[in-house]
Parts: C-alpha cells; structure tokens; sequence
C-alpha cells in the first residue's frame, strides 16, 4: 500500500479519535441557563410569510415576547401546541414562532390545522439565526421582556409547570 | 451474598480468559494440528460461568436485592416479573455483562465449530477473542460492576423508566447484541486470517455463517426497536434518524456488504482485503457505537445515565482496536491482482459494496457532524431527518434497479441477453405504478420513482423463480423483501393521512371525510399505573365504517412518569394510529389521528428480510 495512503488514514483515524476524546472532556450538559438575566442586543429573523424583517423594535411595545422555536417536522413541538394556544389569549404576552429548518408550505399546514398561536411568524430556514439565541433542539422557548432581556428559558416542549411559570413573570407587573 | 457470588465469578471469568490464551500459546508452539482438550474445557467453562453471573444478576432482580446498585436504580419491588428480568440488561451494567455473554458463546462456538480449518487459525481467533472479552471483563469490574454493592441497603428500588416497559424492548438488546457484538468473531477470526495468513475462500467459508447469524439478528433487533418506537413514542413514525438508531444501522450497512463481498471472496477467490476490511470495520462500528451511545457525547431518546470515565474506557478499548487492526491490516496487506471484468457478477457484488459504503458514510457523516462541529467550533448544530432523506433516498432508486440485474449476471464474464426482458418489467412497473397513483390521487415524483424501482425489483426476483432451475432461494427472499420494503415505505409514506385537533368529552368533529366523537373516558389502576382511557368513535364518512379507538394516558408510579399510550388498529390494509394527550387545566385533549396504509407489511417485509438471511445460513451448513 502507498505510504501516502497509509498516512492519510492514519491521520484521519486519529483526528477522529482526537475528536472524540475532546468532546468527551466537554461539559455535555449543554446548560444555557446562564442566558437567563442576559440581554438580547439584536434580534433579526424573516418573515414567513411576507418580505419583512422582524427586528428588536417589533418587540419593544410589547411586555413580554415569548420566542418560541419550532417546525413541523418535530413530535414535541405538536405536543407543546396546545399550551402555547392557551398562552396566546394572555394580554400581556406577545409570541414570536421561529419556523426552524423547515418548509413553508408544512409550517403552514401545522398552523391551520393545530391553530396559530403567533402573534409573529419568522422563519430560520438554514437553523443558524437560532443558534445565536443558544437553541440546540428544537422546541426551545425564550421569555424576553420590554428590554430584551431573558426572563426564562424552556428547553424541550413546554409544560403546564412552564405555562404557570410564564404567567407568573407576565403577570408581576 | 449475591454481589459477592457476582463479582467471584468475574474474576474467576477474567483468570479462564487468561488461561485460555496462556494455553492457547503454548498449543500454537507444537507442530502438530490439534488443540488441546484443556482449551475446550477451559472454553466451556468459560461460557457456563458467565452464564451463571448472569443468572446471578438475573436473580438479584427477581429477589429485589436492593443491596445492589444496579437493581436499586433499575428495579422495584413491585414490578411485575417481566420487567424485573429484562431490567437486568435494561441498564448499563447489565447490558454490558450481556456483551460479554456474547463474546463469550461466539467465541467457544467458533472454536468447536470450525474444526476443519487451521489450528493455528483457530487458536489465533481464540486469543484475540479472549482479549476483547478480557477488555470488557475488566471494563465491568473497575467501571461498571452490576455487582456493587450499596450501604446502607435501600428498602425500595427506584423503578424502570416506564417507557422501556414494553415487550418489544425487553428483547431489542438481546437481538441487537447478537447482531453487533456477534461481528466480534470475524472482527477476531480477521485479524487471526491475517497473523497467520489464511487467506483463501475457505478463511469465508469459516465466517460466513458468523456474518450471516449477527447480520441476520442486527436485522430483527433494528426491526424490534423500529416497531417498539412506533407503539411507544406515539410520533406515528417508525425511524427518526436519530442517532442512536444510526449507530445500529451502521455496522448493518458493513455486515450487508460483507455479506456480499464474502460470495466473491468464496467464489473466486478475490477481494481478500476488502473482505478483511469490512470485518474489522464492522465490529468497530459496533464499539465506536456503544462508545457514542454510553459516554454520553450525543445527546439523544436512549437516555443512558451519563459518566465520562466510562467514555475515556470505551475510547481507549476502541482506539487500541483501531491501531492494532491498521497496524496488522498495513504490514499484511499486498496489492491484489484480482481482474475483475466489468461486466460480471463481481462488478455487480463490488456496486453493492459501494451503495453499502455510500450509505454507510452518509448516516456516518450525519451522525458525527454534530460532535465534529461541537468539538471544534463549540457550535451546536443537529443534522435532521431532511439530510438523510435528501441524500439517502435519490440513490435507493439506482441501488433497486441494480440490485434487480444484479443477481443475474453470471461470474467472471457476463453477456446481457436479456434487454428486452429488462424494459418489460420496467414498462410493467410504471404502469402499475400510475395505476396506483390514479387510485388513490396523491403524487410526488420522487416517490413515483421509488415506487417503480422498487415494482422493478420485485418483478425481477419473482421472474427469476420462474426462470432458473437453480434457485438461490434466500438471495430471492431477501431482495424481494427489500423491494417490497421500500415500496411500502414508500407507499406509507406518500398516502398516510394525519388530523390533528382537539376535543372534549361528549364533542363530535368532522374533518375531511371523518366524524370524530370522545365518547367516555374511562379510569383504570393497573399494578404499575394508573391511566385515563379516551373511548373515541371514529367514523368513516365514505364508507360509513364505525371504529372504536381506545388510546390512553398512563400514570407510572415508580419512578413517576407520565406515558401516551397509541391506540392502533392494524389492519392488512392500514393502521389507524390515534394518540389523545391532556392538555392542562382544560376540558379538551388534544387528538392526534393518522391513517398509515400498509404499516403491517414494513414490518413482515423486514422479518422476510431477516427470513433470507436465516435461509441464507441453513444453505451455508447444509453445503459445509
């Protein structure tokens, strides 16, 4: 066998063995928590449906804005639906839904037969905007308030616990 | 009592492991061709001791002997008594002491075996068998002993998660295991055909049956996992993507080429290192799969408790296992001259091989990228069902229509006499193919193509009965089982209905053609849980058919837990999938409904496909 390839597949072997002993020694529990208190300095996401940008000053008059990260292809997000239906009649509570990674016309679909429980509707096709708000999986729900600042952080579907927790910040003022 | 039992039987496993290869040295020295009795009775015994440790552990969960660790966090007293015996291999520990059974079984039944090969050969195999065991063996009693012991002794057990409560996934890991760590005797019986250069068509004749059992249990344990998250997970959907199903597709997309590639070797003699290769490859599979899985480095639905120290063991066993394999594989290998024309049954075979490797590297790529960019570039990112989808399926259809021609071409030199024949088919496929989407009006293009390669196949297999006198029976069974997969993948995919609402006691919907109405709800208390049953009518408005569903929402005592139960109606047309969810502090629950058309033949499509491997296996020992 030529030296070269011997070399190549030597080198790829142990970068991949190089790789799976650094992420061994990182910390796993991917832990955002420490965002909560933090403040969003830009918040940028396009529309859905219309040729907008919906940027921080969309949000400013609102109290709260619940960001919530979802797509149609994902089982959980169907299971959090309803919550976030019941959290869409709060009057103090405004909801931005990112589209993650997903297609129009499912996204679409998944709101007209579920009900839409957003106030805005924005898209993150490519999944990188969302990265930049710490979002790893979907779904994934960000609590900001008139500020921007990060009130709470749901990871995974949101639960009646979450509900309760949101209407507790939402309605202190 | 029985942790000290345990852990005894550990060691006196380790010290016939070392035996057997001190033994096994010393017989290689001697000129002659026989191996000693003492290294089959050390072998035996080696394998009955390991069976009562695991009866052992067994024991420790039926009795509730909560003075082990392992039965504290996995069991509870009042579970019934399935559970408590699959909580014995529903854990880390005790999973791994399952591993070790296998290793242990394959190994002496490879060496009882396979008695007309080489003793040198066989001893070879043997030894480094009994280093992989030895690695696991000590791997469990410094890391991951089931047998620790915990003081003060807890009245209670902590409890099964209740979603592994489920008889298909009491016997996943069993079949799975037979299937992955299966491959370890041909990842062994490699490296011995190299140390000891045997490398002709009788080093495949002594795997071949090997490759066949774990290939063929690989199958049925993807197929139980696959059928297990469809029932449970109550998502409506059988493969995720995810990547712990991944880690278990992998090694069977190397068993699948080996399986091939093992014909030419058997056949004709070449393609010698290629077969090593894919021997080594898939048993590394195997490891660098429990590696990602147990250290807890990819986040996923098979929740194992997370502990680095494992992870470093695992990497360090999994890395010594690479170098040795490359370091032997380098040193052996010599360039083949083997002439392989291109129109021929080995060209066919060798095509294979490359889908298989095609595909293995996808869902390789997808499962690693996430950890890649994690480790180098701290970001985080998951890679969906849209990449798999995207990459994977455009290449099934030329992979159907190959794998139809495939089988008929002749060794060393082919002549396509048949051409006509060919477009036959294809003409017959794709009218069949628009019939099916005249029926029943739904049309993507990309699944029309899917469909009418799969018929391609199908035709095909089914001609060649007609045709050939000398039938190759589970070649036919197996590529005909995964035409018909794919098709009714496909079909499934392209005509499944899904209504999504919510409903309240006494309320009655209509959508589409459909009248829904919750009619009662029902409580129950089981021995383990309690659960609300939802009675919904559901009403076909075409048809006029009235169907009762029943599907439930289970409250798990220990540990606590909260399940959705599908209720599903299988038919052999279609499944009616239902799935009712509470939602809080209201009157409605939220009603998933899915029509899934011809669900029950994905699954009898994968036991044929397993059934030809079997059949393939019965061939092989009935010629040998």
């Amino acid at each position: 066998m030529p030296k070269t390839i011997k070399f190549i597949v030597l080198i790829v072997l142990i970068f991949l063995l190089g790789v799976f002993f650094i992420s061994l020694n990182k910390s796993t529990d991917y832990n955002t928590e420490h965002l909560i208190g933090n403040k969003l300095n830009k918040i940028k996401f396009e529309s859905l449906e219309h040729k907008k940008i919906f940027t921080e000053e969309d949000f400013k008059k609102n109290n709260y804005t619940l960001i919530n990260f979802w797509a149609s292809w994902c089982a959980p997000c169907r299971i959090e639906h309803p919550i976030l239906i019941k959290l869409s009649k709060e009057q103090n509570l405004k909801i931005l839904g990112v589209n993650f990674k997903d297609k129009k016309i499912n996204a679409l679909k998944f709101l007209k037969d579920l009900g839409n429980p957003y106030d805005y509707l924005a898209k993150d096709t490519s999944g990188k905007e969302s990265v930049n708000y710490g979002i790893y999986g979907i779904p994934e729900s960000i609590l900001i308030d008139n500020k921007y600042i990060i009130k709470k952080k749901f990871i995974g579907p949101l639960n009646l616990k979450d509900y309760d927790d949101i209407l507790e910040v939402i309605n202190s003022l | 009592m029985l942790s000290n039992t345990g852990n005894l039987i550990l060691l006196l496993n380790i010290l016939l492991s070392f035996l057997i290869i001190y033994y096994s040295l010393k017989c290689i020295r001697l000129p002659n061709n026989i191996i000693s009795r003492n290294i089959y009775q050390l072998s035996l015994l080696q394998c009955t001791t390991i069976l009562i440790c695991f009866f052992t552990l067994v024991a420790a969960f039926l009795v509730s002997d909560f003075s082990l660790i392992t039965v504290y966090q996995n069991s509870h007293s009042l579970k019934p008594i399935f559970y408590k015996i699959s909580g014995t291999w529903g854990n880390h520990e005790g999973s791994l002491l399952l591993w070790v059974i296998i290793l242990t079984i394959f190994s002496f039944l490879f060496l009882i075996l396979n008695k007309n090969h080489p003793k040198n050969y066989r001893l070879h195999t043997l030894i480094i068998q009994n280093l992989l065991i030895l690695g696991f063996l000590f791997f469990i009693l410094l890391n991951s002993n089931p047998f620790s012991f915990v003081n003060p002794i807890p009245k209670e057990g902590l409890g099964l998660n209740p979603i592994l409560q489920d008889p298909a996934l009491a016997i996943h890991p069993p079949l799975l295991y037979i299937g992955f760590v299966g491959s370890s005797i041909y990842f062994s019986a490699a490296m011995a055909s190299m140390i000891t250069n045997y490398s002709n068509k009788l080093f495949a004749q002594s795997i071949k049956s090997w490759v066949l059992i774990s290939w063929t249990f690989q199958t049925l344990g993807i197929l139980v996992g696959s059928i297990w998250a469809y029932y449970e997970l109550g998502w409506g959907g059988f493969w995720f993507w995810d990547p712990v199903e991944n880690a278990s597709l992998l090694p069977w997309f190397a068993m699948t080429a080996l399986i091939h590639s093992l014909l030419v070797l058997e056949k004709r003699n070449s393609l010698y290192f290629w077969t090593i290769i894919l021997c080594l490859l898939t048993f590394i599979l195997s490891v660098m799969g429990t590696f990602l899985v147990r250290s807890g480095i990819l986040n996923s639905v098979h929740t194992f408790a997370n502990d680095p120290s494992r992870g470093i063991y695992i990497l360090i066993f999994l890395s010594l296992m690479i170098l040795t394999s490359i370091f032997f594989l380098f040193k052996k290998y010599k360039p083949a001259n083997d002439i392989i024309n291109s129109n021929s049954k080995e060209t066919f075979v060798l095509i294979n091989n490359w889908f298989m490797m095609f595909y293995l590297i996808t869902v390789l790529l997808g499962t690693l990228y996430p950890i890649f960019t994690d480790a180098l570039t701290s970001s985080k990112i998951s890679v969906g069902p849209p990449f798999y989808n995207s990459v994977i399926i455009p290449i099934v259809i030329i992979f159907l229509f190959l794998m139809a021609i495939g089988p008929q071409t002749r060794w060393i030199k082919n002549k396509f006499t048949n051409f006509k024949n060919i477009f036959y088919i294809i003409a017959g496929s794709i009218i069949i193919n628009f019939t099916i989407v005249y029926l029943f009006k739904s049309y993507s293009f990309i699944s029309n193509l899917i469909i009418i390669s799969s018929l391609f196949l199908i035709i095909s297999s089914v001609s060649d009965i007609l045709k050939t006198q000398n039938i190759n029976f589970s070649r036919i069974v197996s590529h005909l089982s995964f035409g018909f997969l794919i098709l009714f993948i496909g079909l499934n995919h392209n005509f499944s209905e899904e209504k999504d609402f919510n409903l309240k006691l006494g309320e009655s919907k209509k959508i589409d053609n459909y009248k829904f109405i919750l009619q009662d709800l029902e409580l129950t208390q089981k021995s383990n849980y309690k659960s609300v049953v939802g009675v919904l009518n559901v009403n076909n408005l075409s048809t006029n058919e009235d169907r009762t569903l029943k599907p439930e929402i289970r409250i798990y005592d220990n540990p606590q837990t909260l399940t959705y139960e599908a209720s599903i109606q299988t038919n052999f047309l279609r499944d009616y999938y239902l799935t009712m969810s509470n939602i809080d502090r209201s009157d409605y629950y939220n009603i998933k409904f899915q029509k899934k058309p011809l669900m029950i033949w994905i699954w009898i499509s994968v036991i044929a496909l397993s059934f030809g491997g079997f059949l393939s296996l019965f061939r092989n020992a009935k010629n040998n």
